[in-house]
């Protein structure tokens, strides 16, 4: 087994079993799942919403090239300087050297998903810098040398009490675990480097073409202080995340904050065309905006699964999948989680190797029909299967020919498929004697679930009964 | 060639094969955006009720004011309840004067300032560009409410609207950012929905997470 696979298989046995993890997410994504409906309903029309929204998603991405070119001159017009990275180390390299030519020594930073895409901390870490994440779920996991566990909510699989003992142990400061006293420890430390930190750096939500301006949802003011204190400015923003007119936010924002958190609108929706510009009392001097592919061309390519890149990473589909909620964040092992992660790693990351989490899905369609731009997240899977499967070893061998053989004709006599359902009903007799044992020739099923018995009449014999 | 030129070959490349629009295409019209979204009443008082709703909601503060003393008075009794030292605002015609006005010793960040200095005011006080009935938003600017960080680094933010910038809903707010800026855009555009927040320790709703806790927004008719 490659070493992904071997991870997913050994944590999700692992999670899935752990009821303390499951009454944890249980919890939180009931409390959201209140939320998230009632302010469906706040809509005039939700579903009308996710076509529109799909509609707008479809024509930026479809003519990303327009968009992008219009985005790229807007946006440099006013001082903003631009750059392009076709993957991983090209944007590392970049974002290290305006460090470097800052002299940077502090660096702050609010939520992007594309830095851990890129493991931009790491690298910058590594370089000698003093890194900071500023969102509070982001910092709780950053101070407890973990990734992630969920694309909003990054440190939802842990307790208060839990917390408390990270601040206690690495900030020397946690009066108690009340949620209220926790967060002011945070916002007491990172206050501090806010003031202290020589660049901010963010992520972006959007990428509006035609104001050439990048947009970032949030709830805390972490990206405003961001963005607003420290002499230098730097966003790492994926291509795809362009939107063609400014109007489209009207639509956008309130369906990411209904979806993400539940809320009708995040508190601060902030957009950013440049450094600060002239007559304006503070901001960076200097605005950096760095384009990243790494393999959002290649999901491009693919016309059939181009939907997928107009996610916009409300998490939505995560917090939905009965899959997600039984092996949790982590198990993964990808930047993005759930049923839009398993879609989008194997083309980011490599088909064969993560082939495996197109399986990770009872494929019940539940992201499909919550998703907000409508992308088809459970046939995607399915198509990843098909696209993984070779020609060769996707052809049936000697023994399933066998199998479907005997099937078929079985199947096509009524006689011998009567005969073959009495007696099965007397083999799952035998079998329950040993349920769950290794005799049982169900035990790949019944070691953990339990299998229903077969009826004691079949449907033909029930009519024949009842036929005059 | 550069990075630029390949990646947009890459793109025009992928895109050459087409997608089928499964759920339609064309950008959608405003008209067509307003159908599905949010209901606003179409009458001034409906949507300044909406707005007063709204803000309740979202745990902040909005008073209506008749005029530029009974304003004056409100921020006097805020000033003496919360223990006010020093105060942040921004040149203004309404803010400004009545910032000045509480007699406090008074940062003003189009001046320039020092981010420590800011850090250490009570509370700052600015214009703002729109309120949005439908969400309970106030939309503020770099260019108009003093800057990035007079309206998230001090702990109260107060918002002094006039009645005439109410607009109903989320378009309307967009068609005013183009209106009076599409010339030449601020730096930032920020819609602040209620005082700053999070939930990240187990979805507990904590106010204050590292922008303002509290946000005070009065209304001058």
């Amino acid at each position: 087994m490659s070493a992904p696979v071997a991870h997913f298989d050994e944590d999700s046995r692992r999670v899935a079993a752990d009821l303390r993890h499951r009454s944890i997410i249980q919890t939180a994504m009931g409390k959201y799942e209140v939320v998230r409906d009632q302010r469906k309903l706040w809509f005039q029309d939700w579903q009308g919403a996710r076509n529109l929204a799909a509609r707008t998603k479809f024509e930026a991405v479809n003519h990303l090239d327009t968009h992008l070119a219009e985005f790229a001159k807007t946006l440099e017009a006013r001082g903003t300087k631009l750059h392009w990275a076709s993957n991983a180390e090209q944007a590392r390299i970049i974002i290290l050297g305006i460090l470097k030519e800052k002299n940077a020594k502090v660096v702050v930073k609010s939520k992007a998903m594309t830095s851990e895409e890129i493991h931009l901390n790491d690298a910058m870490e590594k370089s000698g810098y003093e890194v900071v994440e500023s969102d509070l779920g982001e910092y709780i996991v950053q101070l407890r040398e973990e990734a992630p566990y969920h694309l909003v909510f990054p440190a939802m699989h842990l307790t208060r009490g839990e917390i408390k003992d990270l601040f206690q142990k690495k900030l020397n400061d946690a009066p108690s675990d009340d949620p209220e006293v926790l967060t002011m420890v945070a916002r007491r430390a990172l206050r501090k480097k806010y003031l202290q930190a020589d660049v901010g750096i963010t992520g972006a939500n959007f990428a509006i073409a035609e104001t050439g301006m990048i947009s970032i949802t949030e709830n805390e003011g972490n990206a405003r202080l961001t963005a607003a204190l420290p002499k230098t400015m730097i966003t790492l923003v994926g291509i795809e995340k362009v939107l063609p007119r400014l109007e489209d936010l009207a639509l956008f924002l309130p369906m990411l904050a209904v979806m993400g958190t539940g809320q009708p609108l995040t508190c601060y929706n902030t957009m950013y065309g440049g450094p600060r510009q002239p007559g304006e009392a503070d901001g960076p001097e200097e605005y950096h905006v760095v384009l990243l592919d790494n393999q959002r061309t290649l999901l491009l390519a693919d016309a059939e699964q181009r939907d997928a890149l107009g996610c916009i990473r409300c998490g939505a589909c995560l917090n939905v999948c009965p899959i997600f909620r039984n092996v949790g964040g982590h198990t993964y092992g990808t930047v993005y989680g759930g049923p839009i992660g398993s879609v989008i790693t194997p083309h980011l990351r490599g088909l064969q190797e993560w082939k495996h989490l197109s399986y990770a899905s009872s494929l019940c369609g539940a992201c499909t029909e919550t998703c907000p731009v409508k992308i088809d997240l459970h046939h995607h899977l399915l198509q990843n299967r098909r696209n993984a499967s070779a020609p060769t070893t996707g052809k049936p061998n000697f023994f399933q020919k066998l199998l479907f053989k005997v099937f078929a004709a079985v199947a096509n006599s009524p006689g011998s498929w009567s005969f073959t359902t009495k007696l099965s009903r007397i083999g799952m007799k035998l079998r329950a004697l040993v349920n769950g044992s290794v005799l049982d020739p169900a035990q790949a099923w019944t070691k953990t679930r339990e299998l229903p018995p077969m009826a004691r009449q079949s449907f033909r014999e029930w009519l024949k009964e009842r036929e005059p | 060639m550069s990075e630029r030129e390949n990646i947009f070959a890459r793109i025009r490349e992928g895109l050459s094969v087409k997608a089928h629009p499964h759920h339609g295409s064309g950008l959608p019209t405003v008209a067509e955006q307003r159908s599905v979204m949010p209901p606003v009443g179409a009458s001034a008082d409906e949507q300044i009720a909406l707005f007063a709703r709204n803000a309740a909601e979202l745990k902040a503060t909005f008073k209506r004011v008749n005029n530029s003393s009974e304003l004056t008075a409100e921020l006097r009794a805020l000033r003496d309840i919360e223990k006010w030292q020093r105060v942040a605002t921004h040149r203004s015609q309404l803010a400004h004067t009545q910032a000045v006005g509480l007699g406090l010793p008074t940062l003003v960040t189009d001046d320039g300032y020092d981010k420590h200095e800011l850090e250490q005011c009570d509370v700052g006080i600015s214009e703002c560009d729109a309120l949005i009935a439908q969400t309970g938003t106030v939309l503020v600017t770099s260019q108009t409410a003093g800057g990035r960080a007079l309206s998230c680094l001090p702990p109260h933010h107060v918002v002094i609207a006039r009645r005439d910038q109410l607009v109903a809903d989320l378009p309307a707010a967009c068609a005013v950012v183009k209106q009076r800026h599409g010339a030449n855009y601020p730096s930032m555009i920020s819609f602040i929905t209620g005082p700053s927040r999070t939930g990240d320790i187990e979805r507990i709703l904590v106010l204050g997470a590292h922008g303002p806790k509290k946000l005070t927004i009065f209304c001058l008719s």
